[in-house]
């Protein structure tokens, strides 16, 4: 046998042992997991081996029994984005908690449960749930966020008519050591609408989460996540978005702690004049493997895109980025930036990055980067020599280092939220 | 204020090269003293063997300020014990507003000093008033540390820097440096205004312009990491006029 028939073949073995009976729903939703189903188990697992899993290891991820992840106890930090009003949505251990959410209702937006919908025969989500996850599986596959379409149970439903006064506030709270979660959000911002989206907290001891997101033209979806401080959990994430005319996204995730990460994004600026950021900031000491790989298809001219990924790992911590730009021969007058970089605090961190361009238009703009570095000895140098004591001259610069992501998020406010974690993370590691 | 007796330096990572070679200068509070000296002879390696730059290595001699040893202290301890460097070449810190670094800077010193940290609006205040002597608009302070400043502008920086932390001893290393003849003035006066009977400088500089802005009470002539020369105003023009050859030409006879 050929290496890649074997490997394919060794693949959808492993996905054959994880397939289980379809949960019960309704004619939409059965339709959708089938074809997942079927998806999953043609493109197989993920293994060691696919060239898209090189430098992150997937079997932690698809391993059989539940995982078990200790519970972080978190009591020294305020709730996050507490000052904030919004409608809070609570799961607890990847399921819906009724009793500790706010009523399901603001103005300007649909808001449902996907256990309730898959009940019905029809429903709006029919037209996306399912449908971004076959979408992403070109030109690489993502086998796991197809196993999800196939097995979620849970999640939100939002479409977005008008520009909601607050905030959709996804809280995730664990109850139990042990926990495997399967969620599956889907979102759909009609023409001129703009929502905001944020998500924290740990999820489970493992999760497999997927966003699917339609973003009409006009349309603005901001997404801001936080995964949580629990060392040991493992989490696969996936968002993808597709984007009409004049239509945004700006996503920005903080992951502080866990032992495996893997964060996936695929976007498609579908419509001309498009505009698509994508950030993030890890920080990882010791057992700690975060995973960004992102994918940023140009398919309409005069759209914008940005990358920005960066990552301060010690302690053996490792960090990952495979980011791609696609540029359609139509996407004329693209504008796309990445940038990956990682701040490595002793010799024993690591960070493996693969940045790539792919440019079929001849009136483009795109540039891109990826670093690895220490702390800049003149720069700490200099601030000591003002009197900054050393622990807080390298707390402030590591910090300057994550700004560049920060300043993706467009709500200074809710940014300052996450940067007080990203100190007080700082702080306990110094 | 500031003793310095005997002091040798070398480079850590080469012992080989020995910059400074039994280094003696004291500096009274109160007083101004310039050390000139050809390229090579040591001068900002002082400064930075002063202020706590890692790299070299002091093998013989002593440095005090204020009797209290400084080369046994870290730098912030250096700085908080009333020691300023202005820097020949000061440093970008790109995603650091430099208002959020003077005022970490100011209160890290004073807390280091067990005094009352200076609250937001307290601070805001003083550094207006200094900034607005200086020639420095409200857009430098909002921009990160020295990031996109011209060089004259980064040099003023240093000195509202220094304004602001209020040393004892202030070492200004070629501080006049790619400043032209207005920005030297403005700098000067700048440090002119902080000269007081309880703060002594030392001024670093190749040439004798500057030292007709900020007069020096003694002038020394350095070479190869020692001061060969010692006199007043005079010494200065002297160099001036007719270089360092003959001055080295008696030092070495």
């Amino acid at each position: 046998m050929m290496p890649r028939a074997k490997l394919k073949a060794q693949k959808q073995e492993r996905a054959a042992e994880l397939v289980r009976p379809l949960p019960q729903g309704g004619a939409w939703i059965t339709r959708a997991r089938e074809a997942a189903l079927a998806r999953w188990s043609e493109m197989g697992a993920p293994l060691k081996r696919d060239e898209y899993w090189k430098f992150t290891d997937p079997r932690a991820l698809i391993a059989e029994g539940t995982a078990t992840a200790a519970i972080q106890d978190t009591s020294d930090e305020a709730p996050m984005f507490d000052a904030f009003d919004r409608v809070k949505l609570v799961f607890v251990d990847g399921v819906f908690d009724a009793a500790a959410s706010d009523a399901l209702a603001l103005e300007g937006v649909e808001i449902g449960l996907l256990e309730d919908a898959a009940k019905a025969d029809l429903h709006w989500a029919k037209d996306i749930y399912g449908t971004l996850d076959a979408r992403a599986q070109t030109p690489v596959e993502r086998p796991l966020a197809s196993f999800n379409t196939a097995y979620a149970t849970q999640g939100v439903l939002i479409r977005v008519t008008g520009t909601p006064a607050k905030p959709i506030s996804l809280i995730y709270r664990r109850s139990a050591d042990g926990s495997d979660a399967l969620l599956h959000h889907v979102i759909r911002v009609e023409a001129g609408a703009e929502v905001t989206l944020l998500e924290h907290g740990p999820l489970a001891a493992r999760s497999n989460t997927v966003i699917e997101a339609d973003i009409a033209e006009g349309a603005t979806l901001h997404h801001i996540r936080s995964q949580g401080r629990d060392h040991a959990r493992m989490g696969a994430s996936h968002i993808f978005a597709q984007l009409g005319a004049k239509a945004q996204l700006k996503s920005f995730t903080l992951t502080v702690n866990g032992q495996l990460t893997r964060n996936e994004a695929q976007v498609w600026l579908d419509g001309a004049d498009g505009s698509a950021h994508l950030a993030g900031a890890s920080v990882g000491d010791g057992a700690f493997h975060a995973d960004d790989t992102v994918f940023v298809a140009h398919n309409a001219p005069g759209c914008e895109s940005r990358q920005v990924f960066k990552k301060v790992l010690r302690h053996g911590a490792v960090g990952v980025f495979q980011g791609k730009i696609l540029v359609d021969r139509v996407a004329q007058k693209t504008d796309g930036y990445q940038i990956s970089q990682a701040l490595l605090l002793d010799e024993d961190a690591q960070f493996l990055a693969k940045p790539e361009l792919e440019i079929y238009a001849d009136d483009v703009k795109c540039s891109h980067g990826s670093t690895s570095g220490e702390i800049d000895a003149t720069q700490l140098y200099y601030m000591r020599a003002r009197g900054v004591p050393e622990a807080e001259a390298k707390m402030l610069l590591v910090l300057a280092f994550l700004a560049e992501a920060l300043d993706e998020i467009a709500d200074d406010a809710l940014a300052g939220d996450l940067r007080d974690r990203l100190e007080a993370w700082l702080q306990r590691h110094k | 204020m500031l003793k310095i007796e005997n002091l040798h330096c070398e480079l850590e990572d080469d012992s080989e090269v020995k910059i400074l070679k039994g280094l003696s200068l004291t500096i009274n509070p109160g007083e101004v003293h310039a050390i000139m000296g050809p390229n090579g002879s040591g001068k900002s390696t002082l400064s930075y063997v002063l202020s706590g730059r890692d790299g070299y290595e002091v093998t013989e001699g002593s440095a005090t300020l204020e009797g209290e040893d400084l080369l046994d202290m870290e730098p912030e301890e250096r700085a908080a014990a009333g020691l300023f460097l202005a820097f020949q070449y000061p440093v970008e810190i790109p995603g650091v507003g430099n208002m959020t670094f003077l005022r970490t800077a100011v209160n890290a010193q004073r807390k280091a000093r067990g005094e009352e940290e200076l609250s937001a609006g307290e601070f805001l205040k003083v550094v207006r008033a200094k900034a607005k002597e200086l020639q420095i608009d409200a857009d430098m302070l909002k921009r990160p540390v020295n990031v996109g400043f011209s060089g004259g502008e980064k040099k003023r920086n240093e000195i509202l820097q220094m304004a602001m932390l209020e040393p004892k001893m202030c070492i200004l290393d070629e501080t006049d440096s790619g400043l032209d003849v207005d920005a030297m003035k403005l700098v000067s006066e700048g440090v002119n205004a902080l000269r007081s009977p309880d703060r002594a400088f030392l001024v670093i500089t190749h040439y004798q312009r500057l030292l007709d802005h900020i007069k020096p009470d003694v002038v020394h002539i350095m070479s190869e990491g020692r001061i060969i020369k010692t006199g007043g105003p005079e010494l200065a023009l002297e160099v001036e006029n007719n270089g360092y050859a003959d001055l080295l030409a008696e030092a070495n006879a």
